[in-house]
């Protein structure tokens, strides 16, 4: 058995520390605050009050066991009463059968018409998952509304670009690779002109944006799930959950040298959905 | 002077037996009834914080350009709600500190629940009379992880925006109603200006709530059920034997609740924690690398890392790849979770009321299935940092997924194997401690 002294000694060094911690906290905070200080102090304020609580529960208290009875249910009798109780009640309401029906017809009357306002939520998805930004004829920008000509890029190089007007657009974001002029034309994968080949930036997986391009291996990477789609083959997936390729975008480089679009995507971009191929 | 406010009271309501009640309600001393209560002081810290936090977030999508003190931002155009998160963590004072405790809390509080339904299993205290509380605990879990995902994703940063764009393909994802589905959530195509404003809305008010409301559900059941207990002399199914909660009980609790907040107070302070400013503003063209989601939804960024390319499609329709390992996968875990005492139940023909837990040996094939199905977890959690694994052992990361697509399905098989095994050891060994069990009634054949 402990001494009395020596049981409640920590438990007033405990509630002693805690409280020249809370004093430096607020100092700390007055001086203008440092969040490693003030986490590190609230911890060991906080930490002090717990350890003098445990203690004093654990050393200075009633310690049992103690045991309580517990009933388990209320019994078969009082709960036959209850439902007794119930029916008895309802009994009018089962009587009146004409009017329980009209009072369900209009309970769901108004709980239908209260559904509406969800409507309000979301403009209707209609056609604008088909298509993008993208028209006949939309010239290329970057990020910063640069437009991008024949020699933006060298050889090996790839950029993200948008339409002319919609830098930034979400769905329109399009990655453009310049490959060996004549290369993707051999490999059967339809116009590069001038070794420009543009695809669709977003995943046809989850739908992020495709962030790498490996020159080495040609393909292009989704840092989010790791699906890999295989430049060559008209960015078809070689690798993980992706299911489709990215979809092409038709480009043409124009009298002044500017690259633009022919036409938007023949299908849409990104992730798939249920009437995506009608 | 407490009598006499008391008096006072109880002479305009009475509650005297109500209180005498409560005072001498025996709570049995085991540290694993803990773990709920770790949970129920999480939340109380993740409202204290949040709170705090509420009165200065902006959770808008409206451009601003930003002239904080956090110089490499400066001049640069980001949302509201962007800017504010920067806003409170360089220049409100204990800014960074609040917001770094409310979001450790948030993992903490999802990680004791889950440590309390493990222990809730394993011992079967979801057997009668408990199954009610077992499906509140359950939707608890659910409200727990969403709101941990839309707080995750308030700030509008590069990561939580991805997070987004993953959560808006997966609503696409659902056959039939899908395009409706994730038009009326985010307000429209992706990535719709509403989307943050809604999110805040759900975060701090819709979900908070019915948390609440449902932890006043579960204690009010725990309350009127009493606890459980593990089997021991004097310890029977009519009786509860432990200490009073008045005054043991409450201050040990009371002492709980600071430690938790200690521990978590540390962390906030010491342990830097989705450093945003890092990261910059969502673009949505930009994605960062690697790009995980907080622990607690590991599981389904794993799945969807580690499903094969497959999905149908038929006549102009399609079921997208996404679906299986996010939609359908979380649904069948939480229908499983909550179906789980009247599967047991029909299973084993055992409709009794217990209020004696069973030790995990006691019941050798309840514990490898819980085993197996935790194995299952982890791995896909483990898969959802596969980019990050391959790295570290420079292997390409197509074979360790195809590696993990193997032990998603072997570990949570030989782990099944072998506790089972283990348990029966435990039990016919007859030894106490699972430290002392001969290795050989494990791995040797079995009787």
């Amino acid at each position: 058995m402990r001494s009395e002294p020596s049981k409640t000694r920590a438990i007033a060094i405990s509630f002693g520390v805690s409280t020249a911690a809370s004093v430096a906290l607020a100092i700390v905070y007055l001086m203008g605050g440092q969040p490693q200080a003030e986490g590190a102090l609230l911890g060991v304020s906080l930490g002090g009050l717990a350890v003098g609580f445990v203690l004093w529960g654990h050393r200075l208290m009633p310690k049992g066991p103690f045991t309580q009875n517990r009933e388990t249910s209320s019994g078969r009798a009082e709960r036959a009463a209850a439902v007794e109780d119930f029916e008895s009640g309802a009994e009018s309401l089962e009587r009146r059968g004409f009017l329980r029906r009209m009072l369900a017809v209009a309970l769901a009357a108004i709980g239908g018409a209260a559904l509406f306002p969800v409507r309000s939520l979301g403009s209707r998805p209609g056609r604008s998952l088909y298509h993008t930004q993208w028209t006949p004829g939309a010239r290329m920008v970057t990020i910063d509304d640069a437009l991008v000509r024949a020699d933006t890029l060298e050889v090996g190089g790839f950029i993200t670009v948008f339409p002319e007007g919609h830098a930034g657009s979400a769905d329109s974001q399009v990655v453009l690779l310049r490959l060996t002029p004549g290369s993707y034309e051999a490999a059967g994968g339809g116009a590069a002109p001038e070794g420009y080949v543009a695809f669709s930036k977003i995943c046809t997986h989850a739908g992020c944006p495709i962030g790498l391009y490996e020159p080495a291996t040609n393909s292009l990477f989704c840092p989010c799930h790791q699906s890999v789609f295989a430049v060559m083959e008209a960015a078809a997936p070689t690798a993980g959950p992706a299911t489709r390729p990215l979809p092409q975008l038709p480009i043409e480089v124009d009298d002044n040298g500017y690259l633009v679009a022919i036409d938007d995507f023949a299908e849409p971009v990104g992730p798939g959905f249920w009437g995506r191929g009608r | 002077m407490i009598k006499r406010a008391y008096d006072w009271v109880d002479e305009r309501v009475g509650a005297s037996s109500f209180t005498r009640d409560a005072l001498n309600k025996v709570f049995p001393d085991h540290w694993s009834f803990m773990l709920g209560e770790i949970a129920l002081y999480c939340f109380v810290i993740l409202v204290l914080t949040g709170t705090f936090l509420a009165f200065f977030f902006d959770g808008t999508t409206a451009e601003t350009v930003y002239e904080g003190s956090y110089a490499p931002m400066h001049g640069q155009t980001m949302s509201a709600a962007y800017a504010s998160t920067l806003e409170i963590s360089f220049d409100v004072r204990a800014g960074l500190v609040m917001r770094q405790i409310h979001h450790w809390a948030s993992l903490v509080f999802v990680a004791s629940i889950v440590a309390h339904l493990c222990r809730i299993f394993f011992t079967g205290a979801f057997r009668k009379p408990r199954e009610i509380n077992w499906i509140v605990g359950v939707t608890l879990l659910g409200l727990a992880m969403f709101n941990g995902f839309t707080g995750y994703s308030l700030p509008d940063d590069i990561l939580s925006g991805t997070g987004l764009r993953i959560a808006y393909s997966i609503a696409l994802s659902i056959p039939l109603v899908g395009t409706w589905i994730a038009f009326l959530v985010f307000g429209g195509e992706f990535p719709a200006e509403d989307i943050i404003g809604r999110l805040l809305v759900v975060h701090i008010m819709i979900v908070p709530a019915l948390i609440a409301g449902l932890i006043g559900v579960h204690l009010a059941i725990v309350w009127k059920q009493k606890h459980t207990q593990f089997p021991e002399a004097g310890r029977t199914d009519t009786n509860v034997v432990g200490s009073h909660l008045w005054p043991t009980y409450a201050l040990k609790s009371t002492g709980l609740f600071f430690g938790v907040f200690a521990v978590i107070a540390v962390m906030g302070g010491l342990f830097q924690i989705n450093p945003v400013w890092l990261y910059g503003p969502f673009e949505a063209h930009q994605v960062t690398s690697p790009a995980q989601p907080d622990w607690f939804l590991g599981w389904t960024e794993g799945a969807l890392r580690l499903f094969p390319a497959w999905e149908i499609r038929a006549f102009g329709f399609e079921i997208p790849n996404p679906f299986y390992p996010a939609v359908l996968l979380p649904g069948v875990t939480f229908l499983l979770l909550y179906a789980w005492p009247f599967l047991e139940a029909r299973f084993t023909g055992d409709r009794g009321v217990h209020h004696l837990l069973d030790r995990p040996r006691d019941r050798p094939f309840r514990t490898a299935l819980g085993s197996a199905t935790l194995a299952f977890y982890v791995v896909l959690f483990l898969a959802a940092s596969n980019d990050v694994i391959a790295k570290w052992l420079t292997i390409p990361v197509n074979n360790l997924t195809w590696a993990f697509r193997v032990l998603v399905l072997l570990i949570p098989a030989v782990s099944f194997f072998f506790v089972r095994r283990f348990m029966t050891a435990l039990q016919t060994s007859g030894v106490d401690r699972w430290t002392e069990v001969p290795l050989r009634a494990v791995i040797g054949r079995p009787d």
